[in-house]
């Protein structure tokens, strides 16, 4: 996977995960022209797309665009799954997420996200385990935080 | 100072404002006091800050006066700055900027820190943006964690290695000894998907690899099939099938490692029928996995029964509803139409029907496999299907299809009449789509269909009455019209009613062209000659005269000079013009610049014949012909060769004499060969003057490897003294290249003259040029 771009039907970007080496200018570009085809594309039409060298793989739940750009030889079915299973993670950390959750809480989209893939492919495969995971490293914040007075970031 | 708002007020806040100003003046106030924070080294908020500041770049906003701080929450020992911290350099570094490499001694401390979430924050990080630099410092580390027991890091260390190998390959080697135990059964299948990723990775990108993995195969098959087989693994289970992921990837490396290789195929062999069978199919996932399976099968040496298998599968992909699984199986056969034509062949009709899709890239690929699957047999059904198509489709396609119709028409068309058909069809329907080589090339494909004239040159006339916008119409109309107007007021069609009409309404329609804005400047030059070549077919002598001279002022120069051109023709070259505009003849194409002339024609290679028409090739839209300049020279090309007394082109080169000394005098004639114009014909002649008979005279020739000679038998070894005769010697010399050649004839004299001469010059052998430059030494 190249890069994924979670954003609203407004095309207001929600979460921006890039797997290649680019300039903020090109970012901005490639995402403005690509939020733009995806929001163009009619309900029926169907989830992939070519876009410059790229397959692109968009699913949309309920608000969110979930858009991933991958590679010549990578199976877009399984590419559905993997954004599947991505939300599939949140909605079990946020308990029936909805946007607004990772408008603010956008920070642990991430951090769930960089748990479940690196570098673009997927690093575990069993969702317990990823949510285990996540839920370590929370404790983890929480007891360095329940040293110090000042709490930098509340956790849910 | 108060203590800087927290996060989610802050988002709150943002949210609250109105207009993109009072979000931006929001945003300004808040950036100021973070810098301001930053200035004062703050290390408690310095975490919330930077969270804000990341929130505020998602919106578009600047952040990069954060990147340092970025660094500094990563030095720091605190987990919850770390994450933010990582967070931020993933975020905000590039690997341009050299800022990013004050990171790698941190990642470095931070891949050898006691906790494994701090461990792995690093190994995320690095997999993700590592530059080339910094995976050199690291990959020693990266490899260290590759070997660790613990599978939480193992898995992300893997992933980490990949994205080393991709950015510094040469550090492959490295992380060999590392894979030896990846796959094997004692990890428990926690590390299995990450590992066969990386070994895919060192297989895609080394040959030497390739061969050291192959030895593997066994065991993925065997992890695959336990896979399947197992009972039910509710942590990696999707809709009933276990870990999908893992099986698609283990199939992606087989495929790798079947591919060119009998031994690995046939290993395979059983596993990707087990899974082309027994895979469930109701859901996306199962496909996913059958959609693996099938390009492994197609890609591997397999048996044909499994390739079979495998289109088939791909043929039910096309029945599926969902039209995921019908782009990806379109896109497949697509792939496999070329190895595997007859087993596509049976699922056409099911391919056809996805021509009527709403969705734009079905439609498109099922265009393109149904243009891949005409054939001999199909051609009139699929045809009407295509035409059907180009009639309702999407203008994106119609250029494309139009090309991909004329294409399929040329090789498969079962009669002219259906071929002329067909391409009227096109013109009518698409006709502002078509290409512009369509037009030359139909041109040439109806000059040489000439039972077909009549018929043709009456439905193109009737096509422009009803709409004259569409220009590669109008272009090969006019062209028609100015060819056979005879035959179209003469009411000559056999194929269908003959339609009545007479020269005064052909010229009306023509003028009409001229005059309309819908015609392009060069419509208008097709039509003004159509217009002077009926003055030869018809008899309204007078108004082409007229017509032709008001256009003699116009302000379009092409248009100007064909009509002074024509008026002139009028005027001085009358009696030419007759044989001017004669019928043309049947043309051969040529692979350069379409359609250009045979050097034959009806056997009329004595006759004046000029013609005037204007063969657009591909590069230049408008005429070349600039014919009637002051004593005819004829600028244009090679496609009039047959142009005798105008320019006898059969000789270019007066003929020389090569060698004058001590009484031998040889003499060059130079003949162009009939029927291949690159080979010159050289007959030399050889006359002696002295008083002795010079015998064993032998010409010798050498040329140039661009250059093919061939020596015929002399007349005679003996050159009579006296000029009493002469030897007389064909030499044909074939220069494709048309290249200036050098050569040098050796001449032995069997008289006391033992000496060789060396004799240079010149052979021009470009058609036109003129004459050969000898230079005798």
């Amino acid at each position: 996977m190249q890069f994924m771009l979670l954003f609203s039907r407004q095309g207001k970007l929600r979460l921006q995960k890039w797997y290649v080496p680019l300039s903020d200018k090109e970012k901005k570009k490639i995402t403005r022209e690509l939020v733009q085809t995806v929001l163009a594309r009619k309900p029926k039409m169907c989830s992939f797309l070519e876009w410059r060298d790229l397959k692109i793989v968009y699913k949309r739940y309920a608000s969110l665009y979930f858009c991933c750009a991958i590679e010549d030889q990578d199976n877009e079915l399984i590419t559905l799954e993997i954004i599947h299973r991505y939300v599939e993670l949140l909605d079990k950390y946020f308990g029936s997420v909805c946007e607004l959750d990772i408008i603010f809480n956008f920070e642990k989209a991430y951090f769930i996200l960089d748990e479940f893939l690196l570098g673009g492919e997927a690093q575990e495969t069993s969702k317990k385990n990823v949510l285990k995971a996540i839920e370590q490293a929370d404790l983890l914040q929480e007891n360095f935080s329940s040293q110090s007075p000042h709490n930098c970031l509340s956790t849910p | 100072m108060p203590a800087p708002i927290r996060l989610r007020e802050l988002i709150r806040t943002i949210r609250t404002a109105r207009t993109q100003a009072e979000e931006r003046e929001m945003i300004q106030k808040e950036c100021a006091a973070i810098r301001s924070s930053f200035r004062e080294e703050d290390n408690t908020y310095r975490c919330r800050n930077v969270a804000k500041l990341l929130y505020m770049h998602m919106l578009g906003y600047p952040a990069h006066f954060g990147q340092l701080e970025c660094l500094k929450l990563i030095a720091s020992q605190k987990f919850t700055d770390k994450r933010i911290g990582y967070l931020g350099a993933m975020l905000l570094l590039d690997e341009r900027q050299d800022v990013h490499l004050l990171m790698t001694n941190c990642i470095k401390n931070d891949l050898n820190h006691s906790t494994q979430y701090v461990q792995g924050l690093a190994l995320c990080t690095l997999g993700c943006m590592g530059s080339s630099e910094m995976c050199r410092d690291l990959a020693g580390e990266v490899e260290k964690l590759l070997k660790t027991s613990n599978s939480y890091l193992r898995k992300k260390a893997a992933l980490c290695a990949v994205h080393v190998i991709r950015k510094v390959p040469e550090l492959m080697e490295m992380f060999l000894p590392a894979t030896k135990n990846l796959l094997s059964e004692k990890n428990h299948g926690e590390i299995l998907h990450t590992s066969v990723v990386l070994l895919t990775e060192m297989c895609e990108r080394s040959p030497d690899m390739l061969s050291h993995f192959r030895k593997l195969v066994p065991q993925l098959v065997r992890i695959l099939k336990n896979l399947i087989m197992s009972g039910y693994s509710p942590e990696h289970d999707v809709s009933g099938i276990s870990d999908p992921f893992l099986q698609v990837r283990i199939l992606r490396l087989l495929r790798i490692l079947g591919k060119g290789d009998d031994d690995s195929s046939e290993a395979m062999n059983d596993i990707l029928a087990q899974v082309a069978t027994n895979t469930e199919t109701s859901k996306n996932v199962g496909n996913a996995i059958l959609y693996e399976t099938v390009l492994t099968i197609m890609d591997i040496k397999s048996e044909s029964g499994l390739r079979v298998l495998a289109i088939n599968i791909l043929g039910r992909f096309l029945l599926n509803n969902d039209k995921n699984i019908r782009y990806v199986a379109l896109t497949s056969l697509l792939k496999t139409v070329q190895t595997d034509h007859n087993a596509v062949q049976r699922h056409r009709s099911t391919i056809v029907d996805c021509l009527k899709d709403l969705d734009v890239s079905i439609k498109r690929r099922a265009m393109e496999l149904s243009f891949a699957l005409v054939n001999g047999n199909n051609i009139r059904g699929m045809m009407k299907e295509l035409l059907y198509f180009l009639d309702s489709c999407d203008p994106d396609f119609k250029a494309d299809c139009a090309s991909g119709i004329f294409l399929a028409a040329e090789k498969y068309a079962p009669s002219k009449r259906w071929h002329i058909d067909t391409i009227m069809r096109v013109l009518t329907t698409a006709g502002s789509y078509v290409r512009d080589d369509s037009v030359p090339n139909l041109i040439q494909l109806i000059t040489n269909s000439v039972e077909m004239h009549a018929y043709t040159v009456q439905r193109l006339y009737k096509a422009l009455l009803d709409d004259i916008s569409q220009q590669p119409l109008v272009q090969v109309a006019s062209w028609c019209i100015g060819e056979y107007g005879d035959l179209l007021v003469s009411g000559q069609c056999e194929e269908e009613e003959p339609i009545q009409v007479n020269d005064l309404y052909v010229l009306d329609v023509l003028e009409g062209l001229l005059v309309s804005n819908l015609s392009t400047p060069v419509t208008r030059g097709y039509s003004l000659t159509a217009i002077m070549k009926l003055s030869t077919r018809f008899s309204s002598l007078n108004r082409i005269k007229k017509v032709v001279s008001i256009y003699g002022s116009s302000i379009d120069v092409e248009l100007q000079q064909r009509a002074v051109e024509y008026n002139a023709l009028f005027k001085k070259y009358d009696h030419m013009r007759p044989a001017l505009l004669e019928r043309m003849p049947i043309m051969e194409k040529t692979a350069t610049n379409g359609p250009s002339e045979t050097v034959q024609t009806n056997g009329e290679t004595d006759s004046t014949i000029l013609d005037t028409k204007h063969l657009p090739s591909i590069s230049q839209p408008a005429s070349q012909v600039g014919f009637l300049k002051h004593g005819f020279s004829i600028q244009t090309c090679a496609h009039f060769r047959h142009l005798n007394n105008i320019q006898p082109l059969n000789v270019i080169i007066p003929p020389m004499t090569a060698y004058n000394k001590n009484g031998l005098i040889i003499e060059f004639t130079f003949e162009r060969s009939n029927p291949n114009p690159n080979i010159a014909v050289i007959t030399i002649h050889a006359t002696n003057s002295t008083e002795a008979d010079m015998t064993e005279f032998v010409f010798q020739a050498a040329v140039p490897k661009t250059f093919q000679l061939q020596l015929l038998s002399p007349s005679s070894n003996v050159v009579p003294a006296f000029n009493q005769g002469s030897v007389t010697q064909v030499i044909r010399v074939l220069n494709p290249q048309k290249v200036r050649c050098y050569c040098e004839p050796r001449t032995h004299s069997a008289s006391d003259l033992q000496c060789i001469q060396a004799i240079n010059f010149y052979l021009s052998c470009v058609p036109g040029e003129s004459n050969p430059q000898p230079c005798a030494s």
